[in-house]
């Protein structure tokens, strides 16, 4: 259940609306704060991906585990 | 003529990577080895060629060019949607489709659905859908690689030579390598890619100047500064594009790729390292294709900038030929060619060149997944498994590409290209339409062949619906929309210049809704239907 909250709220923060019509602040001076926004969520899929990996990892669908 | 050197010396590269991939698995000819390099890719090539698969010409040239047009908008659109549901989905689905493909032997999605469903001829007609979704792919990659060498050799090399070096090299590494020559050779050109970008952007900054300077006077201009922010995109619009990533596993040659894995655990580092390539290759493509709209100093993209503006200012007043003709001028999806031609030394526009040959060449595993369902969908399905022997369908795999490969060669010489932006366009929308038959497949006991036929059904006649309205109803000046279905004073069905769109949103939406939908209501109706015992016994 934690997962699915996990996944539905990063879903749901891909839909910026606070920053929909904000180009300030530059973030290192000549990025725009929509574009530093979703280039930072990317990296936070990353992180998700990675709890997910290490906590609901479908082990039981490696045949070795069988063995 | 050194770029087109550089170009010529890569394609020798991926044969030669493709001839000795071939070699490798000679001493092994069977069909598991030649259609899923015998299940055996280790992580890195795993990652790199699953990623290397997933991008199209689209990724670097089709990203900067919409980002000339649109702005920022373009990495929430395409980019950082699709981190987030492909990694999801190959953790969710493509881990599932990987262990019964090992436990039961499956080369393709539809060798899965007509056992899970227990039926035959549907799978089939699922074959079809597909194969028909997948063709327009290949027949583009034969036209841009016509295209990139005839640009890229100043015209030394005519469109209809490039087309056809670029189909022969292709050809052979599938034809012998199979799908081990086609990872390997994804797995180098993914390389390439994520080199490119950093390097691209580093060499253009220092062109230009340093990018403080640019940005600031695109904030200072009313014409550029909302291309800095989304305020021309409704949140709807942008909302309804998360719906396109979800074609991604449906795409035959990722699902099928999602079998070559040598160990489950492989697909651990790939769904956690998957963004991450998303960034570094999205981020460089978008903010390059945002900043050329301040390079007036290149002649080529001073020249969009004015067709741009023509059309902004007399657009509606204007002859709908004229404005085509405006619209291809001030289309972008050479926008970053020109910037490394303005900006950066000639290495880099020969590796540039490079980078754009290997993402036009990105067509090789969809020839080999095309090959790959027809060989055991089709023909093995059909021959029985008495008749349909190794040797003989490895043969009829390699007679396949060959077909294959020779029959787009020739629509794109005689095929207009636009027809296949079209096709194109609507088949990721029909992909995505096609993935409740997976997750259907995989995670509901309930479902039938019954629903299965009618999402596939449906997700066919709304892709040609669709394609056809694209086509008839012409574009309308960029901001404005033609309604052509309106109910009870509301538009449903409007033609905008970006595309048809329903309700506001990208057709990709209710096409996925309403194919989940008749999968979940039509297996309901069809309860006798349901797979037995045994067969559920194997999935659940």
């Amino acid at each position: 259940m934690a997962a699915v909250l996990m996944v539905a709220a990063l879903y749901a923060l891909h839909q910026d609306f606070w920053f929909w019509r904000a180009a300030r602040p530059l973030v290192f001076g000549f990025l725009p704060i929509g574009l530093f926004y979703h280039a930072a969520y990317t990296l936070a899929i990353a992180l998700l991906m990675w709890v997910l990996v290490r906590t609901h990892w479908p082990a039981h669908l490696d045949p070795a585990a069988h063995e | 003529m050194i770029p087109a050197v550089v170009v010529f010396l890569y394609l020798g590269v991926v044969l030669t990577i493709g001839l000795f991939a071939g070699r490798a698995s000679a001493r092994k000819r069977d069909a598991e080895d030649y259609f899923l390099a015998g299940r055996s890719l280790g992580p890195a090539v795993f990652l790199l060629s699953l990623f290397g698969a997933n991008m199209t010409a689209f990724s670097i040239l089709g990203a900067s060019g919409h980002a000339f047009a649109n702005g920022i908008v373009t990495y929430g659109l395409m980019a950082s949607s699709s981190a987030l549901i492909i990694p999801l989905s190959l953790f969710v689905v493509g881990t599932r489709l990987w262990a019964l493909g090992k436990r039961h032997g499956f080369i393709t999605p539809v060798q899965m659905f007509r056992d899970r469903w227990e039926c035959g001829h549907i799978g089939t007609v699922i074959f079809a859908v597909q194969a028909v979704l997948l063709v327009p792919y290949i027949v583009i990659a034969v036209i841009g690689g016509g295209t990139t060498l005839r640009a890229v050799s100043g015209g030394l090399v005519p469109f209809w030579l490039g087309g056809a070096i670029v189909s022969m090299v292709v050809m052979a590494y599938v034809f012998f390598g199979g799908m081990r020559g086609t990872a390997w050779v994804n797995a180098f050109q993914t390389v390439l890619f994520l080199s490119f970008g950093t390097i691209a952007v580093a060499v253009i900054a220092a062109g230009m100047g340093g990018f403080r300077q640019a940005i600031e006077a695109m904030l200072a201009a009313p014409s550029t500064a909302p291309l800095l922010t989304r305020e021309r995109v409704s949140p709807w619009y942008f909302f309804s594009y998360t719906f396109i990533p979800l074609s991604s596993i449906a795409f035959p040659h990722i699902g099928i790729f999602c079998l070559t894995a040598r160990r489950l655990a492989h697909f651990r580092r790939t769904v956690v390292l998957y963004p991450i390539c998303m960034l570094a290759i999205w981020l460089p493509s978008v903010f390059l294709g945002v900043i050329a709209n301040r390079a007036v100093d290149v002649p080529a993209i001073a020249a969009k900038l004015e067709a741009r503006t023509t059309l902004a200012a007399e657009g509606p007043a204007l002859p709908s030929g004229r404005r085509d003709e405006l619209r291809a001028r001030a289309a972008g999806d050479d926008v970053i060619l020109a910037l490394v031609q303005g900006y950066a030394p000639l290495w880099l526009t020969a590796l540039l060149g490079a980078s754009v040959m290997a993402a036009v060449m990105a067509s090789d595993s969809q020839i080999l997944a095309l090959s790959t369902m027809f060989t055991e969908d089709v023909v093995a399905f059909y021959l029985g498994a008495r008749r349909a022997r190794d040797a003989l369908l490895v043969q009829t795999g390699r007679l396949f590409v060959v077909a294959l490969t020779v029959v787009a060669y020739l629509i794109a010489l005689s095929v207009p290209q636009s027809i296949f932006d079209i096709a194109t366009q609507y088949a990721f929308a029909g992909y995505s339409a096609l993935s409740p038959l997976l997750v259907a497949a995989l995670f509901w006991k309930g479902s039938t062949r019954w629903g299965a036929l009618a999402a596939a059904v449906w997700t066919a006649a709304a892709v040609l619906a669709v394609a056809v309205l694209q086509s008839v109803v012409p574009a309308p000046p960029p901001g404005a929309a033609v309604a052509v279905l309106t109910i009870g004073g509301v538009e449903v069905v409007t033609r905008a210049a970006s595309g048809a769109q329903v309700l506001g949103l990208l057709p990709v939406v209710p096409m996925t809704l309403i194919s989940a939908l008749l999968m979940v209501m039509v297996s309901r109706w069809t309860p006798a239907s349901r797979p037995g015992a045994a067969t559920l016994a194997r999935y659940f």
